[in-house]
């Protein structure tokens, strides 16, 4: 285990390429899903808001 | 006494029935709901991939007999290369239909692609710098690969300036488009600039007509990420388009219905 | 079709048309200023730079490497098989730098044509595989060559 996080002496380079594949991939994925949910929940929101103010 | 005809865009010529298929993929209901349905799937199958491919890029594949254990930078590096000239393509191609056509669902593809491709090309710059330092002895050269590489990464970051400084979508896109098209010319300076000029960065493994250098042990896990980067510019894509549609549709009849209580 | 779209089609062929012309002239012009490094060769027929510093390219020629007992420094030859230049230089070199590697280095060249270096860079090849590859390739290239 040790042996493979020490890739051989290059993990000063290997792992920070990883992590900061692994970070921008995820971002990448994660923003426009959370503005999504975001999105939905404020539009929602309104409809209730308009559907209230219907009935009264 | 009889209203007087107005001409549809479907009138009087009957349409094939992929005219009609190309047609209602411009509807932006139609590819909302397309991508809800295909998101987790493409979700998964991606998640499964890089699962994959890093089991075997990391583990299963055997050290370089040059570069040590360095050379396992190759597993993202050389698909984010790919994808960032992939992506360029796209949006490219994407930006041209919408130019041409004025389709919604190209301009929506274009204007969510750019963000994506720069994310690839500045991850291929950082991969590439932090192989490059311990194999090559430096973080940067000024060869023609790494400068028209760079050169991407500017046309990616102009074109998104060029969507946030304009604020009516439709004149943004076409303002785009044109940009993205110019672009294009860089595409094969990048592939082909280890050929034509000396460089530091050494020639294609891969993409040549030869077979490719590379031990098939070794070069199974890379085809494994090249496919999973793929799969995850879908997912990024579909995910950005989605919130894309919902934000400039929100007032639209089919959103009030979708969000109305029930 | 209709018109204003062909016209349309017609302007993007025309922009995508001049841009290519235009990148096409541009990088003809600046064919040998986009080139990394001169080759031994060219070093040979006086094309690189005589007063200023330039980039030399080549291949550690085998058994030229003698490194100095007290220090960093080291001399080697530079060959592209038809030309050598020999190269002075004082530092840590890349761990990819052996006999017989694809060399980048930065320097001007002195009186007596020895290239000093201020900077050493390893190319490497196109290859990838494991050692024991690498090894059976070696054995058989020395059968074939006995």
């Amino acid at each position: 285990m040790l042996e493979f996080l020490a890739m051989g002496g290059y993990a000063l380079f290997v792992w920070p390429a990883y992590g900061a594949t692994v970070l921008v991939l995820g971002l990448a994925v994660v923003l426009p899903l959370r503005r999504h949910r975001q999105l939905t929940r404020e539009l929602e929101l309104i409809a209730i808001q308009h559907d209230q103010s219907q009935i009264i | 006494m009889t209203p007087p005809q107005i001409d549809q865009p479907t009138g009087n010529r009957p349409r094939s029935i992929w005219a009609r298929r190309f047609h209602q993929l411009g509807s932006p209901p139609f590819f909302y709901t397309l991508i809800e349905k295909l998101l987790p799937w493409v979700g998964a199958l991606c998640a499964l991939c890089f699962a994959a491919g890093l089991y075997g890029g990391l583990i299963l594949a055997p050290t370089d007999y040059q570069q040590g254990e360095s050379y396992r930078i190759i597993y993202i590096h050389v698909p984010a290369a790919w994808m960032s000239m992939f992506v360029y393509l796209i949006l490219a191609i994407s930006g041209g239909i919408g130019l041409i056509w004025r389709m919604k669902l190209a301009q929506a593809v274009a204007r969510a692609s750019a963000p994506i491709g720069a994310a690839y090309t500045f991850l291929a710059l950082l991969t590439g710098s932090l192989w490059g330092k311990p194999m090559w002895g430096t973080w940067w050269i000024w060869d023609a690969r790494l400068t028209s590489e760079l050169v991407l990464l500017f046309l990616y970051l102009g074109y998104m300036a060029l969507q946030s400084a304009i604020d009516d979508r439709r004149t943004a896109a076409r303002a785009g488009a044109v940009l993205a098209l110019v672009g294009v010319v860089n595409l094969p300076i990048i592939h082909f600039s280890v050929e034509w000029w000396s460089t530091l960065h050494q020639g294609p493994t891969v993409t040549k007509f030869d077979k490719p250098s590379i031990a098939t042990s070794m070069l199974i896990p890379l085809l494994l990420m090249a496919i999973a980067f793929q799969l995850h510019y879908l997912v990024a894509l579909f995910a950005r388009v989605r919130a894309e549609i919902l934000d400039s549709e929100r007032r639209s009849a089919w959103v009030t219905k979708m969000v109305a209580p029930s | 079709m209709r018109p204003r779209r062909r016209q349309r089609i017609v302007l993007v062929g025309l922009l995508l048309a001049g841009v290519i012309l235009a990148a096409t002239l541009a990088l003809l012009a600046l064919r040998d200023n986009i080139n990394l490094f001169f080759s031994p060769t060219q070093v040979a027929a006086g094309e690189a730079p005589q007063n200023t510093p330039f980039r030399l390219g080549g291949m550690v020629v085998a058994g030229s490497v003698q490194r100095a007992a007290e220090d960093l420094s080291i001399r080697f030859d530079l060959t592209d098989t038809a030309h050598t230049v020999t190269v002075a230089y004082t530092g840590i070199l890349p761990d990819l730098f052996s006999e017989g590697q694809g060399i980048v280095t930065q320097g001007s060249l002195v009186k007596d044509g020895t290239f000093v270096a201020s900077q050493v860079l390893a190319k490497h090849d196109e290859n990838y595989m494991p050692p024991e590859v690498d090894e059976a390739l070696q054995k058989a290239q020395a059968m074939g060559l006995q």
